[in-house]
């Protein structure tokens, strides 16, 4: 076992664990974040998307030693159900779940967008979202969140 | 019986209340909601406390289907009070009514139709009480935020009218009287009450349970169903960090550790300790029509109307569905805990107290001994593997007593795993008649079982596993009209001279069990693309030829409305593109659902893409306008994915389709450019039930606008590039 000093959502965490330890496993089981999900363990299907650095990742393909000072944000640290931040609200608004298991990843996917590319089209939406499976097929839903969440970012609304 | 009368009689058995309370000779004729007759007491399903805290149970599952939010919205309006002073607790062996499985579209005609009558009449109980506090008539009450008010202004609230046991009574079967003022949570989008925290990282699922001193166990599954465990040296394993246990028992193989990663690495080392033999005991034929129709079937004729007519033109088709995934997005799991000769199980299960059952015939103890406990799990969509998890997790708890043991699968366990949707071939014939009307139908579904649920312990994976291994019980098809693999084999079609027949496969060459729809999903593909085939023999067009055959007005009302939300007539075809269309009234008896549907066909590179879809749908009295939008959505996209690439792959040896790359699904870039879904309400109409209703119409309409778009008729599922290209 090892300490890593990591930074996740803005604040610092001491972790003891051993250096192989994919990071969803660190932040699912010894920071009790939920956000991040556990789908494949592969890279396939984007549940467990996390944003390193201003770039979203596959948190089950990171090892906890490889992520060293890189800021981590996840879904947490976006706001609360009370206090839900923009894309969060914008999911709400939509409605855009059905289980919900991948919502998580969907949203943190759509934050590295949105920070990247404020005004996207619909096109750069899709082809970004890419990456993250839904199996309920809230697909229209999510598309409609993000497209809502852009449009209230880009009318001045916080992110 | 008039509502007076009613509430008088009604007076009068109160007033004999005692906990003995027998069911009064006077009751009405007629039936409670089936969910209600089984758990008749109005208490069992809506309790007040003192602290004017209402808590509502049902014995259904939130599976993602948005059930908790419809059914507060049916309680809220019975008692005219908001529905955020309500709490709901969901399926739990030990505090809700047992309601069976959370299937089949059931949840609101069964949960929705008990939790109405039920709360109807605790309005009237508490009108009553409300009567005999104030000294004024019940009729004469107004009732608002959860409290009576006389015409003098003075007040009772619930809490303080339930002091004890008022609500112990037994329902009885004429109906409590409408409310009096507005409804107003039944017919209107209220937002899901679970969508906030499944948002913010809240606890939201079983895989996020996290008890105090819990461990982590994975479960090493053999490489095949056939295969024997010939070796194992687990004493490396043992010795990992944080390992606590390598369990054994005949070829279930699992390791517990300290950390969830641990876990997942020991059980790693394990699969590579244990030495397998794995023979090729699977049949390998050239199609799925080989595989399924080689198998020993039992046929029984579900329809038999009226007498074969040779006068007119023949046709006939066969179409055909391979095995398919549920594949949640979530692997299954599962905590279990043995303290003090009781276990308990939290479980994503769509049926707690059947799988109680289960599990206590699998652990040789009483269901007494079991709680099982529903949390919410990954999208459900049948029968997938959370009762095999549950299992896993049960049997492990068993071998390390005391801490909770959780369980979750890894990526290849899920895909490889859970019981699949069935491999289906569907044969029809029918002859159109001069009149251009179908004047005689045949139809012949083969089908291995779509329900192999637990029940019993054989029924569990990791049952059958064991040294001393469960036997599955022998499959048996459900009766008509719900039917399982003959789900909607029966046309909703006026045809006076039809048979259909289905040649029930008691034994599937793999595992297979209930994936949304059933046999409808096959079996509303093979009519609706052979009516899209006989509309075009008929030289009529498809919409019409469904009209001219359907009676129902409700039937007649989807399909107009779908195809007049499209644009049918009038479309104009854009260059590569086609529509198509299909119709479905699920299970013969419940929702009605009909869709319009536009493809785009790459005939060079194979690719089918759906542009856009508009459909209608009928589930009776709505209670959530956009939560059934979001299931009828939801059915189109997943069907859309079973439809144009879905498809489990084998060899003789073992399942090959056991991760994303090689059973790929829908993505966004795939996505129509719209999905519209269209209401039509029914006040007053019971609850039909919405989950499934799309599945089938969905694959048929996209099929059809195939041979719309490019002349390809495919009648083999999936439509996947290789298809279309060769074809």
């Amino acid at each position: 076992m090892t300490t890593y000093r990591l930074q996740v959502n803005g604040k610092p965490h001491a972790v003891n664990t051993d250096p192989d330890t994919p990071l969803l496993y660190v932040l699912r089981d010894d920071l009790a974040l939920n956000g991040a999900k556990f789908g494949c363990g592969l890279g396939q299907c984007g549940s467990c998307t996390v944003i390193m650095d201003g770039k979203p990742v596959m948190s089950c393909l990171v090892p906890v030693s490889a992520v060293g000072a890189r800021a981590v944000r996840t879904v947490e640290g976006l706001g609360s159900s009370d206090k839900p931040g923009v894309l969060q609200q914008a999911f709400i608004d939509e409605q855009a779940a059905q289980c919900g298991y991948c919502i998580a990843g969907m949203i943190m996917q759509a934050t590295a967008l949105l920070e990247k590319t404020p005004a996207p089209t619909d096109a750069q939406i899709r082809a970004h979202m890419s990456p993250n499976l839904c199996r309920c097929g809230t697909h229209m839903r999510i598309l409609r969140a993000v497209r809502r969440a852009a449009d209230r970012l880009a009318a001045g609304g916080k992110r | 019986m008039s509502a007076d009368t009613g509430r008088r009689r009604f007076l009068a058995a109160g007033g004999a209340l005692t906990l003995s309370f027998a069911m009064p000779a006077w009751s009405a004729p007629g039936e409670l909601p089936k969910s209600l007759d089984k758990t008749p007491w109005l208490d069992a399903w809506i309790r007040i406390e003192a602290d004017e805290r209402i808590t509502v149970f049902t014995g259904k599952a939130e599976l993602g289907q948005g059930i908790k939010t419809a059914l507060l919205q049916v309680v809220a309006d019975e008692l005219r009070i908001a529905p955020s002073r309500l709490t709901l607790v969901t399926a739990d062996t030990a505090r809700t009514p047992d309601e069976g499985m959370t299937a089949g579209s059931n949840s609101m005609k069964d949960s929705g139709a008990a939790l109405r009558h039920a709360a109807g009449q605790v309005r009237m109980r508490l009108g009553e009480l409300a009567a005999a506090r104030l000294g004024v008539p019940a009729a004469s009450l107004a009732l608002k935020d959860g409290a009576f008010i006389a015409a003098n202004g003075s007040r009772a609230s619930f809490g303080q009218l339930v002091t004890g046991q008022e609500l112990h009574l037994r329902a009885t079967p004429q109906p409590a009287p409408p409310a009096p003022g507005p409804k107003t949570a039944i017919g209107h989008s209220l937002p899901r009450v679970d969508i906030p925290a499944k948002v913010a990282g809240g606890p939201a699922y079983v895989q996020d349970l996290r008890l105090p001193n819990m461990v982590h166990a994975r479960v090493v599954r053999p490489p095949s169903q056939a295969a024997t465990l010939t070796g194992l040296d687990a004493a490396a394993v043992m010795r990992l960090p944080g390992v606590l246990k390598v369990v054994r028992d005949g070829r279930f193989l699992a390791v517990i550790a300290e950390g969830e990663y641990r876990a997942v690495k020991a059980a790693a080392a394990l699969a590579r300790a244990a030495r397998w033999d794995t023979p090729a005991a699977l049949p390998v034929y050239p199609d799925v029509k080989a595989l399924v129709m080689a198998q020993p079937a039992e046929p029984t004729t579900i329809l038999a109307r009226g007498a074969r007519v040779q006068e007119g033109t023949h046709f006939k088709a066969t179409y055909t569905r391979p095995f398919q995934l549920h594949a949640s997005i979530g692997p299954s799991c599962a905590v279990a805990q043995l303290v003090e000769k009781r276990y308990t199980v939290w479980t994503h299960s769509q049926g707690v107290f059947p799988l109680r059952g289960a599990l206590a015939e699998l652990l040789a103890v009483k269901e007494e001994a079991i709680r099982c406990i529903h949390v919410e799990g990954s999208g459900c969509y049948g029968h997938n593997g959370a009762d095999d998890v549950a299992a896993d997790a049960a049997l492990l708890a068993r071998a390390f007593p005391g801490r909770p043991v959780r369980v979750q699968w890894m990526r290849e366990d899920e895909h490889g795993w859970e019981p699949f949707g069935a491999a289906m071939v569907a044969q029809v014939a029918a002859t159109l008649g001069p009149d251009g009307r179908i004047a005689d139908w045949q139809y012949d579904v083969f089908t291995p079982p779509h329900n192999t649920r637990p029940g019993k312990a054989g029924n569990l994976l990791p049952a059958t596993h064991l040294a001393k291994p469960f036997t599955p019980p022998v499959p048996t098809p459900s009766p008509q009209p719900e039917g399982s693999g003959d789900r909607n084999a029966i046309p909703y079609y006026r045809l006076p001279n039809a048979r259909v027949t289905h040649h029930f496969q008691p034994k599937a060459v793999l595992r297979t069990s209930a994936m949304r729809g059933l046999g409808a999903y096959c079996n509303v593909f093979a009519i609706e693309s052979f009516m899209d085939e006989l509309a075009r023999a008929a030289r009529v067009d498809p919409v019409a030829f469904r009209l001219r055959h359907l009676e129902d007005p409700r039937a007649i009302d989807v399909v107009k409305l779908a195809a007049a939300k499209f644009g049918w007539d009038g479309y104009k075809r854009p260059s590569r593109r086609g529509r198509g269309f299909a119709f479905a009234r699920y299970k013969n008896l419940a929702s009605y659902c009909a869709l319009a549907v536009e493809v785009e066909v790459a005939r060079e590179s194979g690719l089918v893409r759906v542009t856009r879809v508009s459909s209608a749908v009928d589930c009776g009295e709505i209670v959530n306008p956009d939560g059934v939008r979001n299931q009828i959505e939801g059915g189109i996209v997943q069907s859309a994915s079973w439809t144009l690439l879905e498809q489990v792959r084998f060899d003789a040896a073992r399942v090959l389709t056991v991760d994303w790359a090689s059973y790929p699904i829908l993505r966004f870039g795939q996505m129509p450019e719209q999905i519209d879904v269209h209401l039509i309400d029914r006040p007053g109409q019971p609850f039909l039930g919405t989950g499934e209703a799309a599945q089938g119409p969905a694959a048929a309409a996209v099929a059809n606008a195939v041979f719309d778009a490019c002349g390809l008729r495919m009648r083999d599922l999936p439509l996947d590039r290789a298809r279309v290209r060769k074809a």
